[in-house]
């Protein structure tokens, strides 16, 4: 009774393919945006930003960028942590390159390199699907870090050989590196979110969106209604490796701030898979949502047993979240494959009738 | 039931086309052509090289000789999508329509290609990309109205009946106004009722829009009801080509339908 | 220039100046390519059998290598301790049967692909929970010395590591071809629907294929763990195995064996040549892009069918 369409008409086909058609989807999400702006910054600290909140946001990115390759337009990639590598490198160059570049002008730029090089390792998808697919990116995975740990250019030949975050500022505000505020980074990455969350939304429900969907669903159909399939392919491994790569700018400069290519191994690039399955193939908001629990279930898991008087070794730990995480994976892959976003759903359709059911 | 707008201007000419693959000869030299406005049949065996020659007549399959000429334009090889550019679309003997979109969206697929903003305007969902996606909303439902299929708009073809999903991909090939319809057994599985809806939406789709159709089908009396001429293959070798009429009386096609008696 | 010099004409003159240094390379390469071919053998007849693309075959191998590292270690002797492992591979197979495949009949290969990405994890964990994560020494009796041969330096571990990969190959590709079971096989491979309908029992076919392709995975894990101790980068080969099943062809047993020979010897000899013009390491990635190479030129593998699309 209070989550229900009925008695909303929609008297234009404008209204009727607005982004949240529904008026309570649009408190929803009014009072999630008052919760990340107001509400979190007000209450959360240091420890909250720096462990939680801003590695989610940026995961999210990234999840948001694989769910549109392989949740619309349905190619497998193994090559996540490589994608955000390029967003990291090229953000590193440019930044020490171009000191008084705007920061926040070079994360995107970055995105466009991680874009083209996603437009590279996307040609094989013309001639080779499914899990050959997910080999060739495996190459992209292993070439590119090999390439930014064996030339010292792409670290500008420091020994150390890692990229660390220079302090730089926007409006006189410090964003990147050692004393940049937990509280300016949270609301950078918060703003990327937000901008990349809306704008892949409009995409996926517009034209670029169905030729993704329909490539997915059923790629033969789709060439002979006139969907070319290397444009649409390509198309969805630029704007994947585009968020992939702004989100691997994020990763390094808004949160860890230094790192060697080992931060962006294929680990990574299961993690944010598994992001994309739990919250829902060919979802936005479950690829935040999916985000959301992959990060927060290990926190819990390190948490929780201490709390009722349990103490389990780390390294145990460690193999009890793989466990777990590989459980989780088998289980909504079977009884949900369309992940937490499918459940929303339910809970959604449940939510019309309730508490009235007739 | 000839149709008024057939006339006699060819709309596709398909001269001396051969197909094979590997050593399997789909199709040999096979001639024949459409005019514009009519509705013509492909009738045959299973394994005569129906499908096939609708999939090289939109590109899907490559002859290895022989040429197609659509619109005075004459190809040899294209590539699958130009042929929905230049006007032609199609549905499948097996329905392939987009199982995890809805009705709305599939038809909405179809008119992709007129669809022209870039990917900036769609992210924004702003300017041109959402003017034309109001404009070509219209267009859909003025599809999903002449095919009655307003109540299923929002939802994912995969659940629909087989029936209503025929129904969509005729609707998703109507939405692309092609010049040529290419229907493979567009009333497969249907029991009569449905197939008496589908004949009138052919016939209307004909009849009210234009559009030329090329079909295949198994149902004698449909074909021999609503098409205007009727091509008849077998083996991949072309027996017959003229009106119902005659090709009803044709004794190759009696032959291959009933079979020949050996003396 | 130098550059050039180094990748067009340097590996070369080195090649004619030692060719019996080369010939040690290329037969270092054979033996790693075996290795690879026997995981990918795995790969292949999960494959074949349930259209499933066995991610977890690489965890298989470090799970059955643990096992069995573990059990000797508690004093097991060998012979029961594999029998025991084998028994435990069963069990697995039986396990996965009955958690997951019967819950995803007729799913999509890539839903079926990501759920053996799960199991990969699982086995990690538990394997690693169960026996610790440290490398593990192993020693099954093979001989492990070193000899010369026509002024070569040869391994005798290597050699039987060689011939038992060889055994295994020729007696699956016979059980493949010729029993009634090997059909079956290939008939649930094609369509798990059709093949349920002619009355071949889904799930023992899936133990059957699963309990087969943990023996492999135990082989492989016995040779490797000998070679190179019991650890967790036994997971690694896995990955290496997509390649050859990209050269090889996801279907065909020769292929898996031919795929890894290529890509092992191409390896060691791309590495000892021209790896020193890139900075070497190049071992990690050139697989793949050979692999990826192949694809463009033949999507379809060396063995397999060419792909004949219909609608």
């Amino acid at each position: 009774m209070f989550y229900r369409e009925a008695g909303q008409f929609k008297t234009t086909y404008e209204a009727d393919q607005g982004i949240f058609p529904i008026i309570q989807d649009r408190w929803f999400i009014a009072i999630m945006l008052v919760i990340s702006f107001v509400v979190i910054p007000y209450f959360a600290n240091e420890y909250w930003f720096q462990a939680v909140i801003i590695p989610l946001y940026i995961y999210a990115i990234a999840a948001i960028g694989l769910n549109i390759l392989t949740g619309y337009a349905g190619q497998v990639s193994l090559g996540t942590g490589a994608f955000m590598a390029i967003g990291a490198y090229a953000t590193y160059k440019l930044c020490t390159a171009f000191p008084d570049l705007n920061i926040l002008i070079v994360f995107v730029m970055s995105g466009l390199f991680s874009a083209g090089v996603g437009i590279i390792f996307g040609i094989p998808s013309l001639r080779i699907k499914g899990f050959y697919l997910a080999v060739a990116t495996l190459a992209a995975q292993f070439f590119i870090l090999w390439l930014f740990n064996k030339v010292g250019w792409f670290y500008n030949n420091n020994p150390s050989g890692t990229i660390t975050a220079p302090p730089r500022e926007v409006l006189g505000i410090m964003i990147t590196g050692p004393n940049a505020l937990a509280i300016t980074r949270y609301y950078v990455v918060l703003s990327f979110l937000v901008v990349f969350a809306l704008a892949a939304k409009n995409i996926v429900r517009g034209r670029i969106g169905r030729s993704w969907m329909a490539i997915r669903d059923m790629d033969i159909a789709a060439e002979i209604i006139g969907i070319e399939p290397l444009k649409t392919k390509l198309m969805a491994f630029a704007i994947s490796s585009f968020y992939c790569g702004v989100a691997g700018a994020l990763y390094i400069f808004c949160w860890l701030g230094s790192a060697e290519t080992e931060a962006f191994d294929i680990n990574l690039s299961f993690l944010i898979l598994f992001m994309i399955i739990v919250g829902g193939l060919g979802s936005i908001m479950g690829s935040i949502m999916g985000a959301a629990f992959i990060t927060l279930l290990p926190i819990f898991l390190t948490n929780f047993p201490p709390m009722i008087g349990i103490q389990i070794a780390s390294d145990l730990a460690k193999h009890l979240e793989e466990i777990i995480f590989g459980v989780l994976i088998v289980f909504f892959l079977i009884v949900e494959p369309h992940g937490l976003a499918r459940l929303w759903q339910i809970v959604k359709e449940k939510l019309r009738q309730w508490p009235f059911p007739y | 039931m000839a149709t008024q707008h057939t006339t006699e201007e060819v709309l596709l000419d398909v001269k001396g086309i051969s197909l094979s693959f590997g050593g399997v000869k789909a199709l040999s030299n096979i001639s024949f052509d459409v005019r514009k406005g009519e509705i013509r049949a492909i009738i045959g065996p299973n394994g005569a090289g129906k499908s096939s020659m609708l999939n090289c007549i939109n590109g899907f399959y490559h002859p290895q000789e022989g040429e197609i000429t659509f619109k005075g334009e004459t190809r040899k090889q294209m590539q699958t999508h130009k042929a929905a550019e230049q006007g032609i679309a199609r549905t499948f003997q097996n329905i392939a329509l987009f199982s995890g979109m809805s009705t709305l969206d599939n038809i909405m697929t179809g008119r992709n290609l007129k669809m022209k903003a870039n990917v900036f305007w769609q992210a924004l969902h702003l300017g041109p990309a959402r003017r034309e996606e109001v404009e070509h909303r219209e267009v859909a439902e003025r599809v999903i109205d002449f095919l009655e299929i307003e109540q299923i708009r929002k939802t994912p073809v995969g659940r629909l009946p087989y029936g209503l999903q025929k129904r969509v991909e005729l609707g998703r090939a109507l939405a692309a106004e092609p010049d040529l319809l290419l229907l493979d057994e567009p009333m497969a599985g249907m029991n009569h009722e449905e197939k008496e809806d589908m004949c009138r939406y052919i016939l209307d789709v004909n009849d009210q829009l234009g559009t030329t159709i090329v079909l295949i089908e198994h149902d004698m009396s449909v074909v021999m009801d609503i098409s205007d001429r009727v091509v008849v293959l077998d083996y991949g070798r072309m027996l017959a080509d003229g009106t119902p009429d005659v090709v009803r009386t044709n004794q190759d096609v009696i032959n291959a339908y009933l079979g020949v008696t050996h003396e | 220039m130098e550059f050039l010099e180094s990748i067009f004409i340097l590996p070369f003159l080195d090649i004619a100046d030692s060719p019996i240094f080369f010939l040690e390379v290329v037969i270092s390469g054979v033996l790693a390519g075996v290795m690879y071919s026997l995981v990918a053998l795995g790969f292949v007849l999960i494959f074949k059998a349930s259209g499933v693309f066995n991610f977890a075959q690489g965890a298989m191998v470090l799970f059955a290598a643990l096992t069995l590292v573990g059990l000797m270690e508690q004093g097991v002797p060998i012979f029961f301790a594999i029998l025991i492992t084998m028994a435990v591979m069963v069990l697995l197979a039986i396990l996965i049967e009955k958690m997951m495949l019967r819950h995803l009949v007729n799913q999509e290969g890539i839903i079926l692909f990501m759920a053996t990405i799960g199991l990969n994890f699982i086995l990690e964990g538990v394997g690693q929970i169960a026996w610790g994560s440290d490398v593990k020494k192993l020693d099954v009796g093979l001989p492990d010395k070193n000899f010369e041969y026509g002024g070569m330096l040869l391994n005798t571990l290597d050699l039987s590591a060689a011939l038992i990969a060889a055994i295994m190959v020729t007696v699956l590709a016979l059980f493949f071809q010729y029993t009634g079971t090997g059909r079956a096989l290939r008939a649930v491979a094609d369509d798990h629907q059709a093949a349920m309908s002619v009355g071949i029992p889904l799930k023992s076919i899936w133990i059957i294929v699963w309990s087969v392709a943990g023996f492999v995975a135990l082989v492989a894990g016995i040779l490797w763990g000998t070679k190179a101790g019991v650890q967790f980068s036994l997971v690694l080969i896995a990955l290496k195995a997509l390649p050859v099943l990209i050269l090889g062809g996801f279907t065909s047993i020769p292929g898996a064996i031919i795929g890894g020979l290529i890509i092992g010897v191409g390896e060691k000899v791309v590495e000892v040549y021209w790896g020193p013009a890139f900075g070497g390491a190049i071992e990690g990635w050139f697989a793949y892009m050979l692999a990826l190479a192949f694809l463009m030129f033949r999507p379809q593998g060396l063995f397999g069918e060419k792909i004949i699309e219909r609608v």
